[in-house]
């Protein structure tokens, strides 16, 4: 039972690190109601924005305030030379621009900082922590707990933002519809500058935990991949959805990694395992069923 | 008057000058370069390609090439990638046919590609330490060589180091095979089974799903298991995970030996303090402590005509990599020149001929200043691989050490593995294998 509990807590906080990126697609969609393809490239970019800086010398407080300069400009062209000129296209044609972006940053990132892994130390040791490991035989890492109280900080912040400010409320009716929010002279134009930005730093955060955690290297674009599951459960379009939508994902995978292929092996004989690559889709279709909108998801609506 | 006859006259200067230089012309050597230096993994192939093109550089000009034939190349990028790997094949095979170099694609997946295009084309593909291992067996596969080492010679080395640091004695032991949950991965599982079934030491295969930047259950689970050691065949950033989740659950990296694949610079600088003490096979030897390493420095850098612009990867465990695979394609061009004629640039077929009758000695290794960089190879039409040696080598925090002599692995355990598979292959595709007692 001892084992299983661990697992579970396992499960748990890497899910946490899941909803870290979640969040950034969550941000996106929200304000634009676009899947933004780059997220996981933005991540990618973000860290390797701090060590870049790092690299030239800067301390880690410098090279994250410079990171989050280039991360806003980053958002603040992308909103002048990509998507000022896609207002009120079908989303399509947005997600399609959030493509070419995603290849234009995995391209031109490594040339700016170089394309060889390095490590980033945040100065917090993946270790387990002693007390817990005597007195419960069980191994969480601080690491881990630390990256829970970002992501919950972070998702505090920026549900308060959402609902409770100006530049919030604005971000949702833009989302809602842009011709609409043109017409009652929301700047569509700063909007999107600004919500870009925030994304930027929410990859920020999460590029600096993954890379901490990894490495600084390309795989990190891939973080994207265990982000989807999360948004699908946890819904596109809510803050709060990306944390929990995390949560379940990241137990779920981990419990079934360790239980499931047992249980196959009986059946079927042979190696099984390494399933929680697609374990999490699974999961997702099979929440797209019964939830489609996701668990705190708006429901869509049209008037026939 | 003068006017007409001026373009007579340039044109004829032309003509003399493209006849001159076609009757003077050094012989060239050409190589195919599909390679990658951007993308994913670009960083590998940097340093990789870097070395190889370096040590083609230092022999041209340390002395002026193979016996007067000059190494020429051409690089095509694939970015890691089968579909463009193939079209770089296509695009430079018509370039190699009258002299072609071994094609080094660095890619278990590309070489598979073009495993069956090149022996059609008569182009030899060497895939050292990657790739259809079953090619071991000259008399299948002609054009294909894995040279030096292959994955299951390699894990049957790693379990004859592990078995030397428990006095010989394996018996009621517990390995965990950790691997990336792909043909890469489970290509050494056929070894390390026949090893667990001779050795009586209990195996517990443990796959990690691509890309592998999240392997908290299975670490939890090695953690249950209490292994005595856990084998790791990893790949890309699934190595440095697999480190600090180590680190994680306790489990010591000194216990923890990898593929060739998990033992680069690369692989170790991310996980910072986690990857001390973890260890990896190689098969060659990383540092600018090797002679012609630090000669290449000399001249190649020294005249300016260095390949690499970061010049910190010299001495790199990749970068070393690439000068050892272009050694041993200039040896074979040396074997093949005794052969077909000194000074003149060998074809893909005879090119074929030499890497599978290459003799690197000891003797040879420490004349062309390669002494312990890589292992003594002798191939042959049944033994493509030619050697199946790596060493241990050790992450001290700063810089891979080597723990080990060159370890030969099973041979009578593993090679009659790749022959089984080298004769399904043969009666899949129809082939009907050479008989190797009569090629010389």
């Amino acid at each position: 039972m001892n084992f299983f509990f661990e697992v579970l807590i396992g499960g748990l906080l890497s899910g946490v690190m899941y909803a870290l990126v979640a969040l950034g697609f969550v941000m996106i969609y929200k304000a634009s109601g676009v899947f933004n393809f780059a997220q996981g490239a933005m991540v990618y970019l973000a860290a390797l924005s701090v060590v870049g800086c790092m690299e030239k010398g800067a301390p880690l407080w410098l090279a994250i305030v410079l990171a989050f300069a280039i991360m806003t400009a980053f958002g603040i062209a992308t909103e002048k030379f990509v998507l000022r000129k896609l207002v009120n296209q079908p989303p399509i044609a947005l997600f399609m621009a959030t493509i070419g972006l995603a290849f234009f940053i995995e391209g031109v990132a490594p040339m700016i900082f170089g394309s060889e892994p390095r490590a980033l130390d945040l100065g917090i040791v993946d270790e387990p922590i002693p007390w817990i490991l005597d007195n419960w035989n069980m191994v969480i890492s601080k690491f881990d707990l630390v990256a829970a109280g970002v992501a919950a900080v972070l998702v505090a912040t920026l549900a308060l933002f959402f609902q409770y400010t100006r530049v919030g409320r604005a971000l949702r009716a833009v989302a809602d519809d842009h011709q609409a929010a043109l017409s009652i002279g929301i700047p569509l134009q700063h909007i999107w500058a600004i919500v870009w930005g925030v994304a930027g730093f929410v990859a920020l955060v999460a590029g600096m935990m993954w890379g901490a955690r990894n490495g600084v290297q390309f795989a990190l674009t891939f973080t994207a991949l265990k982000a989807l599951p999360v948004l699908i459960l946890g819904g596109f379009t809510s803050v709060p959805g990306a944390i929990v939508g995390g949560l379940i994902i990241g137990a779920s995978e981990k419990l079934a990694e360790i239980y499931i292929p047992p249980v196959m092996q009986d059946l079927f004989g042979g190696n099984f395992g390494g399933i929680e690559g697609w374990f999490p889709y699974v999961l997702a279709l099979l929440f797209l069923l019964v939830r489609p909108e996701g668990l705190f998801g708006e429901k869509h609506i049209d008037r026939v | 008057m003068i006017k007409n006859f001026k373009p007579v006259l340039a044109a004829a200067a032309v003509s003399l000058t493209m006849l001159s230089q076609g009757a003077f012309a050094a012989e060239e050597q050409f190589f195919p370069l599909i390679d990658y230096r951007v993308g994913p993994y670009g960083s590998n192939g940097q340093a990789f390609y870097g070395g190889f093109i370096d040590y083609l550089n230092y022999v041209n000009l340390k002395e002026k090439g193979v016996n007067g034939v000059q190494m020429t190349w051409e690089e095509c990028e694939t970015e890691y990638n089968n579909a463009k790997g193939v079209e770089c094949y296509e695009r430079l095979k018509s370039k190699a046919a009258k002299s072609a170099g071994p094609i080094h694609t660095m890619s278990t997946g590309i070489s598979y590609a073009l495993i069956d295009k090149s022996a059609q084309d008569k182009l030899p593909l060497a895939m050292m330490g990657y790739g259809r291992t079953d090619a071991v067996d000259g008399s299948v596969f002609p054009y294909a060589f894995p040279l030096v080492t292959t994955y299951q010679m390699q894990a049957s080395a790693i379990v004859k180091f592990i078995k030397d640091k428990n006095a010989g004695n394996l018996a009621g032991k517990k390995i965990v095979y950790l691997y990336h949950d792909s043909a890469y991965g489970k290509e050494a599982i056929i070894a390390m089974e026949a090893e667990a079934s001779l050795n009586k030491f209990t195996l517990v295969q443990i796959p990690v799903a691509h890309p592998g930047n999240e392997q908290g259950a299975q670490w939890l689970k090695i953690r249950q298991e209490k292994p005595d050691f856990v084998v790791f065949w990893g790949w890309g950033v699934m190595n440095q995970t697999a480190l600090k989740a180590a680190q994680k659950v306790g489990f010591p990296r000194d216990k923890m030996i990898g593929s060739w694949w998990t033992g680069s610079e690369e692989d170790v600088v991310p996980a910072g303090d986690a990857a001390k003490g973890y260890m990896a096979a190689t098969w060659n030897v990383a540092g600018k402590q090797v002679p012609v390493i630090a000669d290449i420095e000399k001249v190649v850098y020294g005249a300016g005509k260095g390949n690499l612009q970061d010049t910190g990867k010299i001495g790199t465990v990749l970068y070393n990599r690439g000068v050892s695979a272009a050694v041993l394609s200039v040896e074979a061009i040396r074997k093949g020149q005794e052969k077909y004629g000194k000074g003149k640039a060998l074809n893909g077929e005879q090119m074929r001929w030499a890497l599978e009758n290459l003799n690197i000695t000891e003797a040879r290794l420490k004349q062309v200043g390669a002494t312990n960089l890589l292992p003594e190879i002798k191939t042959s039409c049944d033994n493509h691989e030619g050697s199946g040696k790596v060493k241990i080598q050790q992450w001290d925090g700063a810089k891979w050490v080597p723990v080990s002599d060159w370890i030969e692995g099973n041979k009578a355990l593993i090679h009659p593995l790749f022959q089984a598979s080298a004769k399904q292959y043969a009666k899949e595709k129809g082939i009907t294998p050479r008989d190797c007692s009569k090629e010389k």
